[in-house]
């Protein structure tokens, strides 16, 4: 099963560098977010509660615009019909999480840089937790955003459900991500914060579980 | 040998019901034909019996020498083709089907690529993408993808469908073919199908 999802996932890897379906639209999103935010604030010092709030405020709605697309893309072009011949859906959840990790995770890397050069006043004290926030917030945000694409790709107003959809299913962990964030500016060992990433580790693995037990059920027509 | 069976079978979609009392039961070799006019139902039955629609009542089952396969693994076992079939357009005829076949897990030598793509008259076009492709060629590259999997069952949902007369021969010659040594389960409203049927579903019934 985990060998055939790697391959669902480099069949992601290879149409999207063809078709560019979710990563235009995200790359696009990001720097417009962070020019409009440049802008607006100029040189102003913004508090660390408001960098890190933004920070993920721009990850969380670009995640809106590219991971909603895993499923959807697929039944637009009508493929579906073609996956459900060639796998066992639990393979298809476990490949599409997988890319929409790896998409996460490079999303959120291209952030952190653009924030790094463009915004005044950002500064990370411990990159090390920083980058651990960032490794489970994008797991925890995928394992939530490809339960939510696959069921929005079912219904028939796409565009407006999934922010719908996820904002309340994200909230608590948006919440304890930028709890975090602020923490690696402030320069706060990541021993002071393993309770908040054993959160992220129960949010994220009661999501993927009740994820592979509902899939079957959206999948199937 | 398998054995494909139905008992009772039922299908209502939106309270409508499309069939209803479908029974059948063919092993290999065989053909089961399955025809009836517009909307009565062969595609969402062969649908079914491929697994991706599920009965509103009774039951259609696998048997692979005396033993029920698990729906989850029917997926290894069928060929399937029909005109709602889409495959991917940003791919080509070549990458279509070694994609599919490893995400099966079923990956083969590139021979066994080209020599399928040479059956169906794709070789030339291997390197060229889906979306370039005509209708009738799609439905060559569809007819190389219901076989790359080497199936014991067929499922051909209007198989001559936007195929010239060379294609018409092709695929009634891999249909006779492969009713020799399996299960050939074929919906269409075509006359010239009719000679391969052991038995028929009417749903005009």
């Amino acid at each position: 099963m985990i060998k055939e999802s790697f391959f669902i996932l480099k069949k992601d890897y290879k149409s999207e560098l063809r078709n560019r379906y979710s990563f235009n639209s995200l790359l696009l999103f990001v720097i417009i977010t962070i020019t409009i935010l440049l802008f607006s604030i100029g040189l102003e010092d913004i508090s660390l509660d408001i960098h890190a709030g933004l920070f993920w405020i721009i990850v969380f709605f670009a995640a809106t615009n590219g991971l909603s697309r895993t499923f959807v893309s697929e039944e637009e072009r009508g493929t579906t019909l073609v996956l459900k011949l060639i796998s066992e859906s639990g393979t298809i959840f476990l490949g599409k999480l997988l890319f929409n990790l790896c998409l996460m995770v490079l999303l959120s890397l291209f952030v952190f840089i653009l924030y790094l050069f463009f915004m005044n006043g950002f500064l990370i004290k411990n990159y090390f937790l920083f980058f651990v926030t960032i490794i489970f917030g994008s797991i925890g945000l995928s394992s939530a955003s490809t339960i939510i694409a696959a069921i929005i790709s079912k219904a028939s107003n796409k565009g407006t459900l999934y922010p719908i959809l996820s904002f309340p299913i994200l909230l608590p962990l948006l919440i304890i991500l930028i709890g975090l964030t602020k923490s690696s500016m402030i320069g706060k060992s990541i021993i002071n914060e393993l309770n908040q990433f054993l959160l992220i580790i129960s949010y994220s693995g009661i999501l993927i579980t009740v994820s592979f037990l509902l899939f079957d059920f959206i999948w199937k027509d | 040998m398998i054995r494909l069976f139905g008992e009772s079978v039922q299908k209502v979609f939106n309270g409508r019901e499309v069939f209803n009392n479908i029974s059948f039961d063919i092993h290999t070799p065989s053909c089961l034909g399955i025809i009836g006019k517009n909307g009565s139902g062969k595609s969402t039955l062969i649908k079914i019996i491929a697994g991706l629609l599920q009965v509103t009542k009774g039951k259609i089952l696998y048997e692979i020498d005396g033993k029920i396969l698990s729906p989850d693994k029917l997926f290894k076992r069928i060929g399937f083709l029909s005109p709602y079939l889409h495959l991917y357009d940003e791919f080509t005829g070549i990458e279509n089907l070694i994609i599919f076949d490893e995400i099966r897990n079923q990956k083969k030598e590139k021979e066994f690529y080209l020599d399928l793509l040479k059956k169906v008259e794709l070789y030339d076009r291997r390197n060229d993408l889906f979306r370039t492709y005509s209708s009738g060629m799609k439905q060559r590259l569809k007819i190389a993808f219901a076989l790359s999997n080497e199936p014991d069952v067929l499922l051909f949902d209007e198989p001559t469908s936007n195929l010239d007369d060379t294609g018409i021969e092709l695929i009634h010659s891999i249909m006779k073919q492969h009713k020799e040594r399996g299960i050939l389960v074929i919906a269409s409203n075509d006359k010239s199908d009719y000679y391969l049927f052991d038995e028929i579903i009417n749903l005009n019934k």
